[in-house]
């Protein structure tokens, strides 16, 4: 369990939020031209990291809004919080 | 060659005071070369080893572990073993496990503690109901034991249950496979390793994989902690860390690691001999032979490889636990940890070839490969050995992520999770 620092609502339990799942996947531009491989890649493949990774989560019992959190997923250190549109942080 | 373990053989090293039994597997540095090497020291990869030696005449191979055998999963599961699943693919992959389960010890010579103290599913809801009846008569249709109960028949089976119906999730039936029950983790672990080393295989501990050399899509070998060691046949079995070593060789997996957690109590005398799981509240519950309640818990719904989990998730489990057995309200718990499971989008796994060749992937058990042990490891020793999906385990490959071929099984099943 740990807290989490809400960007629109300051620092919350773990027990409020819903995580998301990877971030940065991109829903493809022209979804009729997908190939089989490519929707499989798309809707199953996950990196699936073990270090930092970067994942979208919900503040489901709080504002409801969605964020993305960059987390280490080999001891759940939190490294950065950041909204939904803006760019990964690079360090 | 390994003494047998029998009543003559307890009362002989009963007289040396227990200090001259013979070891039960070696700890060999890696050979220079093998015809092929399973990566993880679990019961799954234990047991794909044996049968590798055993069926497939493959003895010069090797099982390396980061850690030590039977340390992740293995020994962090709640030891349930039932095969009453929904879909013809899963009852045939899971049944296939349990038949090898009744024999397993008799195999092995090893006591794995095969129990068929059976396994009880409560229904909760009138589509719980609906959902149990139509897997009960799946699993008739497909040759595995399983009957419905009424609540009645659900109190006289397992006196313990509040069946009362004012209860916030009342008990309106369930499902019993008789065959279903335990074992004991650990001696699967050490049964498999013990039989595997007789016939030749290295167990390989505390030897972490690095790499995996390829020259375009045929395998050269492994580079590990202890060293690079070629080989043209690679087996993974590192269950939560499946996607890590699927990384080292350029590939992307359909999984998801997170945190499982079980719990077990102060031990008591005999209070309840079967398994109860109850999915609609998420609680389940069994006995070891040490007096110790086993509750299992459920996953947390984030990607984590920290082998902790969530107080709520305990905290939840509890709630119905107590519910449904308002006599262990006074129990104390004793200990409670997480293990990392690889959860596939269909919640079925994953025996398969790979794009490249020689590579081989047994993962994506999720939250219940246990039961599974013997059949899984028989069966991608097929795999492995005859560069073929056996039949068995055909349905189970990577690429129904790409036909849509999926055998979902999640809530179908009578999984708790």
């Amino acid at each position: 369990m740990f807290l989490i620092n809400c960007p629109y609502c300051g620092e919350r339990d773990q027990q409020e939020f819903k995580a998301g799942g990877e971030a940065h996947i991109e829903r493809p531009k022209q979804p009729t031209e997908l190939s089989d491989d490519e929707w499989a890649e798309y809707l199953f493949m996950r990196k699936n990291i073990k270090g930092v990774q970067f994942e979208r989560w919900n503040h489901a019992h709080g504002c409801r809004k969605w964020f993305n959190m960059a987390r280490d997923t080999s001891n759940d250190e939190i490294k950065a919080i950041y909204k939904i549109g803006e760019k990964p942080p690079t360090q | 060659m390994k003494n047998k373990y029998s009543i003559f053989s307890l009362f002989k090293n009963a007289l040396s005071y227990h200090e001259n039994w013979q070891r039960a597997w070696k700890d060999p540095a890696p050979k220079k070369e093998y015809d092929a090497v399973i990566v993880g020291g679990g019961g799954h990869g234990l047991a794909t080893a044996y049968y590798l030696a055993k069926k497939h005449n493959m003895q010069n191979i090797a099982v390396v572990e980061k850690g030590w055998i039977g340390g992740g999963n293995t020994g962090r599961n709640t030891t349930i073993i039932r095969s009453n699943y929904l879909w013809d693919a899963s009852a045939g992959l899971y049944d296939h496990a349990l038949k090898i389960w009744e024999g397993l010890s008799q195999e092995l010579n090893y006591n794995v503690m095969f129990s068929q103290r059976g396994v009880m599913n409560l229904a909760h809801n009138l589509q719980d109901v609906r959902d149990l009846k139509r897997r009960t008569h799946a699993n008739r249709l497909n040759g595995i034991d399983a009957v419905y109960l009424n609540t009645e028949e659900v109190k006289k089976f397992c006196p313990i249950i509040n069946t009362s119906q004012d209860i916030r999730y009342p008990v309106l039936g369930g499902t019993l496979q008789r065959r279903a029950g335990t074992a004991r983790h650990d001696a699967v672990a050490w049964g498999y390793a013990r039989g595997a080393d007789e016939m030749g295989v290295d167990i390989i501990q505390n030897c972490e994989v690095k790499g995996i050399k390829r020259s375009g899509d045929t395998i050269e070998g492994i580079e590990t902690t202890k060293g690079f060691i070629k080989t043209k046949k690679i087996g993974v079995v590192a269950a939560g860390h499946s996607s890590v070593v699927a990384n080292m060789a350029g590939l992307k997996l359909p999984l998801e690691s997170k945190p499982l957690q079980a719990l077990v109590s102060e031990p008591v005398k005999p209070i309840i001999d079967t398994v109860v799981m109850s999915n609609a509240v998420h609680a389940y519950v069994s006995q070891s032979d040490k007096g110790e309640l086993v509750i299992g818990a459920g996953t947390d719904d984030y990607v984590s490889y920290s082998q902790k989990g969530s107080h709520q998730i305990v905290e939840g489990t509890l709630n119905a636990i107590l519910e449904l057995y308002p006599i262990f309200s006074r129990m104390r718990m004793l200990r409670q940890w997480g293990g990392i499971v690889d959860i596939c989008p269909d919640a079925s796994p994953i025996l398969s070839k790979t794009s490249i060749k020689g590579l081989y992937f047994n993962c994506g058990w999720g939250t219940g490969g246990f039961k599974a042990t013997p059949g899984s490891g028989d069966l991608f020793a097929h795999t492995i050995a005859n560069d073929e999906p056996h039949k068995l385990n055909a349905a189970f490959n990577l690429n129904r992520f790409v036909s849509g071929d999926l055998v979902d099984e999640h809530g179908a099943a009578a999984v708790a999770h």
